[in-house]
């Protein structure tokens, strides 16, 4: 049986572990160098450092995760610095480019643990160098020992926001502002939920304690307003308090971001039927609680196919992966499956809680000012969408080029479909979504191309 | 919910919405439908060439009053479309390819198609970026590329302005004719009614000729498309080839718009999309054409459906079996360019019982096939 | 925009260009880390005129810090190690 799994985060990593330990050697797919995904991407070797030191709370699951990925890669048809383009699921094959050359690979079931990515809500200067994601400014400071500059704004909500604070403050950098659109008392509501687990919130409040302890200003239930800049630099970020009043402070350098969003290009292109989620206002591809999808032989876990985080990414890769084994009339160890099902359930409830903690400020996206660029890889701003907005975001983004550049919608898709909603008054669910479309990410034009097939 | 017209079209493709509009301008109660938005199969989604140069000689005559309309675009619907004349460059890449351009002159003289042969020296001469297999070209300056996107939108809001009624979202699942008027039922549960019907429903077309006893042998065509990321605009004409396995075309902003083979379909759901291996094909016939497109990177690829008919040229005409039917469907890969004429003909069909414009060749029963029941 | 480099500043050196300018970088670094902690500032701009990019989510996902490397071609310098010697053009 040929299995192939997308993804060596924390969900590909456990998926594995199951396959392998069940004797089986799938094809094992990573866009990057290296695996662990986003939250536990290592540095290049040349700035290695110790795991406590880089992945703080995390640094046991780290250190756990990489030594499964390590231990696995041998075992497997590991597939590093790979992009898979496209998937076409009755053929059963992948469609993939490493280092300029074309291999495809046929598979009777795959797993795609796709991951995610920033979740962005276009600001006035958001374009500007200087100007990144929470995502970014995360990875600058973990995976290349640097700030995104000498003086940082963090603006947004969500976990990540305190995350990024607190790594920013411990390692070094200056955080002049962290602005939260959510104010405290949407957060006081949502303690209950949280408490739950209360791992989870004990680490949240940690880091906005940890945050605040330092001396760094914070802001509850603010809404940013413009990020200036000069012709090189950032130079500030203005926003309005939840008070009402207008403040600015200095800054080089802005991190933003409203949680995240999932990579589901494939499982779109996969034929995955997507519904949109009212928790976590974003359009998720159909999956039940064991990574099965409509699709027969196509299996879907962690953050690619919702937003759960790493430790639910974990849970979920294994559970899908005993789902191809049941499904390939395996044997299954029941015992384990039951305590997965059951770590899953209790990881949904907390997760509704989070989501309700920090929810997306639809009305931020829905007013942006007509002259904000709201698509940056075409340079699209929010007025030229309105003026041509009909009731279907494809057929708005066929009118204005709205998601067609080389991000394919990925950055401004979700601030295109609040713009979108309430320049027609309807809800953003009714308006469809922008669909995938090979490739999954840019890919040259090359003479003859190499084909290579895998087993 | 029943609604009487006096024309209903079928199909909201740019030949359609031109012929609501022009229908609607001379004065008919037109109603349009279209299963989903106007504009979503292979007028949406074809490459935007606006193209004479090559095309069979039965459809010159169409193409060239198409073209007089697509010049005038603006003023008639008050948007371009974006048609730029760019002229179109059809490339032979070997001796027999070469004399094909030759032999075609004397069909482009016939029907007052400027065409200018470029020779083996002076093509590269003219166009230093084409690769060395490129012998010679021929240059249609008259025409041009659009963008397929904005040309049903407008079309049909110029419909709607003149009083045409359109109706997107409305899938026609049955078809009769009662008493000298056609009753078409909607998925949603509305009623349509009218003495005329235009049948313009590109491959589905067929489905619906076969409803009225004429069935035809009409396949679905899905174009293999792709679009590049912006670079510096240096191609400005749109090419082809002879034989069309590629075509590609760049826009102003920098986008190539590359072109050739098929995807795969499914007309039922409806659902299209590009293959990788006729991708990846299309990138070597691509830099055999223009080699700086190496290493430019795509960032799209997409699909849609037309119908083919085994001749390449579409059934256009008043049916063989039902008074008040008429076709025009199955435009077989290049209907973009004909669309605005299309609907001008067909507007004559209708109200005054012929056109100026020949159309023998586009006969429903030139294939002579037993009347069949095929499924909707 | 000029990243700040916080800790292991004692690694290789390494000797780049950037649009023919020397730029000194650390063993280890993306492109964008070389370029945006020396004084490249931005790495390309919008073909539509909305100005300088550098850049925004060091992910290889947002598809905004494309720069031309001599011999290799177009790469997204947030997912590309910088190598000694390597000639970059901004994109």
């Amino acid at each position: 049986m040929k299995i192939a799994v997308v993804g060596a985060g924390p969900a590909g990593v456990r998926a594995v572990e199951v396959l392998v330990a069940a004797g089986h050697r799938p094809i094992w797919i990573d866009e990057a160098p290296d695996g662990g995904g986003r939250i536990y991407q290592r540095p290049p070797a040349a700035l290695r450092r110790n795991a406590r030191e880089l992945y703080g709370f995390e640094s046991t699951k780290a250190a756990a995760l990489h030594g499964c990925l390590d231990r696995l890669k041998p075992l497997v048809d590991w597939r590093p610095e790979t992009l898979v383009w496209h998937i076409h699921p009755g053929r059963k094959t992948l469609y993939m480019l490493n280092g300029g050359m074309q291999a495809t690979a046929a598979y009777d079931a795959v797993l795609l643990c796709t991951g995610a990515m920033d979740r962005v809500i276009p600001l006035q200067g958001w374009t500007q160098p200087g100007v990144t994601t929470l995502g970014a400014a995360q990875i600058a400071v973990k995976a290349q020992g640097c700030a995104i500059g000498h003086r940082v704004a963090l603006v947004g909500t969500g976990p990540l926001l305190w995350l990024v604070a607190h790594q920013y403050a411990k390692a070094g950098a200056q955080v002049a502002v962290v602005i939260d659109t959510t104010s405290l008392a949407s957060l006081a509501a949502a303690a209950p939920g949280l408490l739950r687990d209360s791992i989870t919130f004990a680490k949240g409040l940690y880091y906005m304690g940890s945050v605040k302890a330092r001396g760094i200003p914070t802001v509850h239930g603010a809404i940013p307003l413009a990020i200036e800049h000069d012709e090189t630099a950032v130079t500030g970020v203005r926003f309005r308090d939840a008070r009402g009043r207008e403040q600015r402070v200095a800054c080089d350098a802005v991190g933003m971001g409203w949680g995240l969003k999932p990579e589901s290009q494939l499982a779109d292109l996969a034929g995955i039927p997507f519904d949109f989620d009212p928790l976590q206002h974003n359009w998720l591809p159909e999956r039940d609680a064991t990574g099965r999808t409509p699709v027969a032989s196509h299996y879907l876990a962690g953050d690619g196919a919702s937003i759960g985080g790493a430790a639910v990414a974990e849970l979920a890769g294994a559970r899908a992966a005993w789902a191809i084994l049941q499904d390939a009339g395996r044997a299954i160890d029941t015992a384990a499956v039951r305590r997965l099902d059951r770590a899953l359930a209790r990881q949904r409830k907390i997760r509704a809680a989070l989501e309700r903690a920090f929810p997306f400020p639809v009305r931020l996206a829905a007013d942006l000012a007509d002259d904000i660029i709201l698509c940056r890889c075409e340079g699209l701003r929010a007025g030229e969408l309105r003026a041509a907005a009909v009731s279907d975001l494809n057929r708005t983004k066929a009118l204005t080029r709205t998601g067609m550049g080389r991000c394919q919608g990925r950055i401004c898709g979700v601030a295109a479909s609040e713009v979108l909603a309430a320049a027609v008054n309807q809800e953003t669910a009714t308006l469809g979504r922008l669909r995938g479309q090979p490739p999954v990410k840019p890919m040259p034009v090359t003479s003859l191309p190499a084909r290579e097939h895998a087993a | 919910m029943t609604i009487e017209s006096d024309v209903l079209v079928l199909g909201g493709g740019g030949a359609g919405c031109s012929a609501a509009l022009h229908l609607a301008r001379r004065g008919s109660k037109v109603t349009l439908l279209e299963r989903g938005l106007v504009g979503s199969q292979a007028s949406g989604v074809n490459y935007g060439g606006v193209r004479q140069q090559g095309r069979h000689p039965a459809e010159l005559p169409i193409a060239r009053r198409s073209r007089e309309i697509w010049g005038r675009l603006k003023e008639l619907v008050g948007c371009d479309a974006e048609f730029s004349i760019t002229g179109h460059l059809k490339l032979a890449r070997n001796a027999d390819e070469e004399a094909d351009l030759i032999a075609y002159l004397d069909t482009a003289r016939a029907y007052d198609l400027p065409l200018r042969m470029i020779g083996r020296n002076a093509i590269h001469r003219e166009y230093p970026w084409l690769g060395p297999d490129v012998v010679a070209g021929s240059l249609a300056p008259d025409d041009g590329s659009a963008n397929p996107r904005l040309l049903s939108p407008a079309l049909a809001h110029a419909a709607r302005a003149a009083g045409a009624a359109v109706h997107e979202q409305t899938e026609i699942t049955s078809y009769d004719r009662l008493n000298g008027r056609f009753v078409l039922k909607a998925r949603n549960g509305a009623e349509f009614r009218a003495p005329i019907l235009v049948n313009m429903a590109g491959y589905w077309g067929g489905a619906v000729a076969a409803a009225f006893g004429e069935a035809v042998p009409i396949e679905p065509l899905s174009p293999n498309m792709l679009v590049t990321e912006p670079t510096t605009y240096f191609i400005k004409p749109n090419l082809g080839v002879v034989g069309g396995n590629i075509y590609l075309r760049q826009i102003p902003r920098g986008n190539v718009i590359v072109g050739g083979g098929h995807g795969e379909s499914d007309p039922a759901v409806p659902w299209s999309r590009p293959l990788p291996e006729v991708t990846l094909q299309n990138f070597n016939y691509a830099l055999q054409l223009v080699p700086a497109l190496a290493g430019l990177h795509v960032i799209r690829s997409w699909s849609g459906i037309d119908g083919q008919m085994p001749d390449h040229i579409p059934v256009i005409g008043p049916s063989r079996t039902t008074p008040g039917l008429f076709h025009a469907f199955g435009f077989s890969g290049h209907g973009f360019q004909l669309g605005p004429a299309i609907g001008a003909i067909m507007s004559e069909l209708v109200l005054d019982g012929h056109s100026d414009v020949p159309l023998e060749a586009f006969q429903i029963d030139r294939w002579n096939v037993q009347p069949a029941v095929r499924e909707a | 925009m000029k990243l700040l480099r916080l800790r292991d500043t004692d690694r290789p050196r390494l000797a780049l260009t950037l649009d023919g300018k020397p730029i000194e970088a650390l063993d280890g670094d993306t492109l964008l880390t070389a370029l945006l902690a020396a004084d490249a500032v931005f790495l390309r701009r919008s073909e539509f005129g909305d100005g300088p990019r550098a850049g925004f989510c060091l992910m290889g996902a947002c598809q905004d810090c494309w720069v031309e490397v001599e011999g290799t071609g177009r790469v997204r310098a947030c997912v590309t190690l910088a190598v000694d010697g390597m000639k970059v053009r901004r994109g």
